[in-house]
Parts: C-alpha cells; sequence; structure tokens
C-alpha cells in the first residue's frame, strides 16, 4: 500500500520527463492481477517492477496440514491451463518416493493427457495473444477448438480444467471407452485448423511488425534468469524435461524439442505454434498403442513418504514445474515447494521491454505466457 | 557427467564440504561462511558449470533454517544439490547467492518474505506477496491471527 500512496504523491512530478504508471492489477492484458510499475519517458519503458501477491493463497503452507493425495487437487488451482502436468508432478514425486513402477497403461494416457492440455494451453495462449495485439478474431479460432480438448476433459474425468486426474499409483478413473475415437477424431480436425493460425496471425504484416526484434533475451539471460519452456527455448536455452528427463511415456515415442535462436517475441511466437505440431504427434504415437491393464495400482488408504528429499521435475506448458517434498516420515509432508514456471519467467521482464515503447510491453509480456495463480500460489 | 564422477570431482574441489548420493541427486552440504564462494566456483568451474538455478527452498528446521538449491549445468546435463544452514532459528540469516545467479535474486525475495530469512548484501530485499509486518507464515510457530474461515 504504501508504494501505491507514494506514487499518488510523485504525480506532481508528471511536469517532468520519466513518470511511473501502474498497470494493472486490473490491466486486461496481464491475464490475472498482477501490477507492474512502469517507469516511462514519453512512451519508452525504462523500467518495469513487477508487485506479486495480490492473489497469494499459501499453497505450501496448505500443503503442510494435508495428506500427499490431497496436494493434487491444490496444484490444479496454480496453473489452471497445465493443471494435469503439475498433478502429474506431484504424483510422480510420491511415487519415486515410495518406489513404485506404475503400470505402462497410466504411462500411456498421462502422457496423452499431458499433450492435450499442452494444446489447450497453447490453443489458449494463441488467443489471448492475438487478443492482446487487438486482433480480436483469434480468440473466437482460439476457443473454437479448445472446447473441444475440454470436452474430451470433461468426459474423461468430470472436470474441463482443474482435473485432478492423477493420484499417487495411477489414475481416478480409467479412460471412457469414447476416448481413443474422439481423441483421433479430434487430431484430424485439428490437423486442419491449425494452419489456419498461420494464415490469421503468423503472416500477417502488423503482428510481424510489432514482435520481430521486439523483447529480446539472450541465451545467457534466459539461463540466468530460469526462463525455461517455450520462452526459454526461444532463446536457444534447451530446456525441455521431456528430453533431459524424460518421465511418464516420453522415453517411448519421438519427438523434436522446438529451438529457435532468434530470441525475440517472434520466436516465442512460433515456438508455440510449432510445439502445437509436436504435441499432435506425440498423441498421434500413443493414441492407438494404450496396453490393456490396471488403470491404477492399489495403494494404501494413508501414505506415508520414507524420511527424506524428493524432487520431480516435469515439462508443463509454460515451463519446468517442479515439486519438492521434504518428508519427516508422517501423513503429512514437513515442507513443499513448488517450483513454478512463471516465477522465474516473470522477473525477466524487465530485461525485454526496457527501451521498447509501452504497447511493446503488452506483446512481450503475452508471449511469457504468465498465469497469475501460477507465479503468486 | 555421472553422479559418481561428480561426487569425485566434487570432493576433489570442496574438500571441507559433505558430499553424499542423496534420493536422486547429488547432495553437497556447505558451511553458511563458505556458501558464496562455492557458488562462484560452482558456476565458474569449466568441467562442473552449474550454471542454471532451477529451484531454491527455504526450510524451518527445529533448530535452524535450511536453504537448498537445485542446480544444473546446461552445458553437461547434471543436476545437484546445495545445501547450507543458517547458525540462528529466531534471527536467520544468510549470505545472497543473486549475483552469482540472477534468479536467485527473486526466489531469496520469497524466501524472505514467507521464511523470515535475512539475506546478506542483497540488492533489494523486500517483501514479494504479503504485506510489511505480516508473520513468517511458513514458519513452523507461524500463528494465523486474521483467521477468515472459522472451522
Amino acid at each position: 500500500m504504501s508504494e501505491i500512496r507514494e506514487v499518488i504523491v510523485k504525480t506532481d512530478r508528471l511536469a517532468t520527463d520519466k513518470y511511473q504508471v501502474n498497470m494493472g492489477p486490473q490491466h486486461p492484458s496481464t491475464h490475472g492481477v498482477l501490477r507492474l510499475l512502469v517507469t516511462l519517458e514519453g512512451e519508452k519503458v525504462l523500467n518495469v517492477q513487477p508487485h506479486t501477491g495480490y492473489i497469494h493463497s499459501g499453497i505450501e503452507k496448505m500443503c503442510e496440514a494435508i495428506t500427499y493425495p490431497q496436494i493434487i487437487h491444490l496444484t490444479d488451482r496454480m496453473d489452471y491451463l497445465s493443471a494435469h502436468m503439475s498433478n502429474e508432478a506431484v504424483a510422480l514425486c510420491v511415487e519415486n518416493a515410495l518406489q513404485i513402477e506404475v503400470p505402462d497403461r497410466v504411462k500411456y494416457i498421462r502422457t496423452i493427457m499431458d499433450e492435450l492440455t499442452r494444446l489447450a494451453s497453447h490453443q489458449l495462449w494463441w488467443c489471448v495473444f492475438g487478443m492482446d495485439l487487438g486482433a480480436l478474431t483469434t480468440f473466437f479460432y482460439g476457443l473454437r477448438d479448445r472446447e473441444l480438448i475440454l470436452d474430451i476433459f470433461e468426459e474423461t474425468c468430470g472436470a474441463r480444467m482443474t482435473v485432478s486426474y492423477n493420484t499417487p499409483g495411477g489414475l481416478m478413473f480409467d479412460i471412457h471407452p469414447n476416448f481413443q475415437k474422439r481423441v483421433k477424431d479430434y487430431l484430424k480436425y485439428f490437423r486442419t485448423k491449425l494452419p489456419e493460425y498461420d494464415k490469421l496471425l503468423t503472416g500477417n504484416v502488423i503482428m510481424r511488425e510489432r514482435t520481430e526484434g521486439i523483447g529480446y533475451l539472450t541465451l545467457e539471460e534466459a539461463i540466468d534468469f530460469g526462463v525455461t519452456g517455450p520462452s526459454g527455448r526461444a532463446s536457444g536455452f534447451s530446456c525441455d524435461v521431456r528430453k533431459h528427463q524424460p518421465y511418464s511415456a516420453y522415453p517411448f515415442v519421438k519427438f523434436n524439442e522446438i529451438l529457435d535462436h532468434r530470441c525475440d517475441t517472434l520466436a516465442r511466437y512460433e515456438v508455440r505454434i510449432k510445439e502445437m505440431w509436436e504435441s499432435i504427434s506425440v498423441i498421434e504415437q500413443l493414441i492407438d498403442n494404450i496396453p490393456e491393464g490396471d488403470y491404477a495400482l492399489k495403494m494404501k488408504g494413508v501414505l506415508k513418504l520414507p524420511e527424506g528429499e524428493f524432487y520431480q521435475r516435469v515439462e508443463s506448458a509454460r515451463g519446468e514445474f517442479g515439486v519438492f517434498i521434504v518428508s519427516d516420515g508422517k501423513k503429512n509432508p514437513y515442507r513443499v515447494k513448488l517450483r513454478s514456471p512463471g516465477f522465474s519467467n516473470l522477473f525477466a521482464l524487465n530485461n525485454m521491454a526496457k527501451g521498447h515503447k509501452i504497447a511493446d510491453l503488452v506483446a512481450i509480456m503475452s508471449t511469457l505466457d504468465l498465469i497469475i495463480p501460477d507465479i503468486d500460489r | 557427467m555421472t553422479n559418481d564422477e561428480l561426487i569425485l570431482v566434487l570432493t576433489g574441489k570442496f574438500p571441507d564440504a559433505i558430499i553424499a548420493q542423496g534420493s536422486q541427486y547429488v547432495e553437497m552440504t556447505v558451511k553458511a561462511e563458505s556458501l558464496h564462494e562455492t557458488a562462484i566456483q560452482l558456476k565458474q568451474t569449466g568441467e562442473i558449470s552449474f550454471d542454471y538455478l532451477f529451484c531454491l527452498t527455504g526450510v524451518d528446521y527445529p533448530k535452524n533454517m535450511g536453504i537448498i538449491y537445485h542446480l544444473e549445468s546446461v552445458k553437461h546435463r547434471h543436476v545437484m544439490v546445495l545445501k547450507v544452514r543458517t547458525a540462528d532459528r529466531i534471527n536467520p540469516s544468510i549470505d545472497t547467492v543473486s549475483d552469482v545467479w540472477i534468479t536467485a535474486k527473486y526466489h531469496e525475495r520469497e524466501v524472505y518474505d514467507l521464511l523470515g530469512i535475512h539475506f546478506n548484501n542483497h540488492t533489494d530485499l523486500r517483501r514479494l506477496f504479503l504485506e510489511d509486518g505480516w508473520g513468517f507464515p511458513l514458519r513452523k510457530d507461524y500463528v494465523d491471527e486474521v483467521r477468515i474461515v472459522e472451522r
């Protein structure tokens, strides 16, 4: 609060060249409640200072009071667009700690769901990226395709976004008998729709003018700031956990890690578009080969992890998501740390936006694909 | 580099540290005084070059505070865990590593905000999520005074 007051007091300085503007917490392009304190000189951005915590919900503290299967339901609420990956991270971490190997069927279904989630997340990102730049049409095109994925989720587990489909030892339910057919139909459909995205936005002159050479993030900076996911890979940072520390069914499939060395906003845009093609290919490799078997192992009613520290990394739609559990042998964890990709990505914003116009700040922030509950936790 | 090779290299480089194979990664515990020097060497030594700090966690232990750094080398693709404990639990302080890995600057702010660990030489140590004057919620003895939901 004291800072807000400071800014109001300082308004008499508007007469000079530099001034400070609060972008957010209700600004539509922040996609949530994030406040950026932007120092401007005319239209030029001199400094961006993110202020977080508007929806800090204390998830890490809550985790200390609940059991391991319950934690999964909290991780849904962080990055709600890659809910399935966050769930999977907790489930894998608990399974590794208990040294359980889940059936292949579970691995396959988890990976298919991962990639469907990634598709849905990138689609929504594409919608709002266009919208942030003023191209409203993309919003309708993207949501049209994303709805169908959410329908598949709904049929599979009853929820559309906060899926909570994983549980330590497997999945909550088996897949719906229609699942394979529906996913295959969807991929066939989306293969014809994805080129539309390029036609509509990628080649657009205005869009390219506003993204090429804007928001430069070098490879060294990306590593130093820990910028992961598509945003990091667009700076040439090879950080795909699916490749480097494969989990679930990723060792069984062939896919490319999309890297780009142009480091600008356009590169981050194109990496995501190309990742959608890779996701389609991963699902196609798995969907016909889901092995028969159990969809979950029989687990004890109360799970107790052995004493020790356990870490699990997964690739969520916006970067590396990590779960770190410190256990003291009880049914509740002693400490849970959730390493969210958005948190690290956000703080590179100042370096990327410095020197650009304030309208470019919107474009840069959009390609970082920030989800605020993921940052605030 | 495999974990065994990494243990050999680290033992040669840091004779004072306690190095062991953890549940997944190589774990190295150092004294609080030598943390900053160790961090610089871990990053700058060519054969290990841990340049990517992907997780920084503060933990409230019964007698002191622990800080755990998860490090990866982008070039060599090996991972290690660096651990350190503060001397005091009530007024804990430790040297910052934000000049070594920039991302630590923000992770340390989060740890300061939620656990009250003071990072020496940090250039911008302010609360990140909560207001000034709020307690430190991740401490085990934290009392939630403004309980909104009554049970």
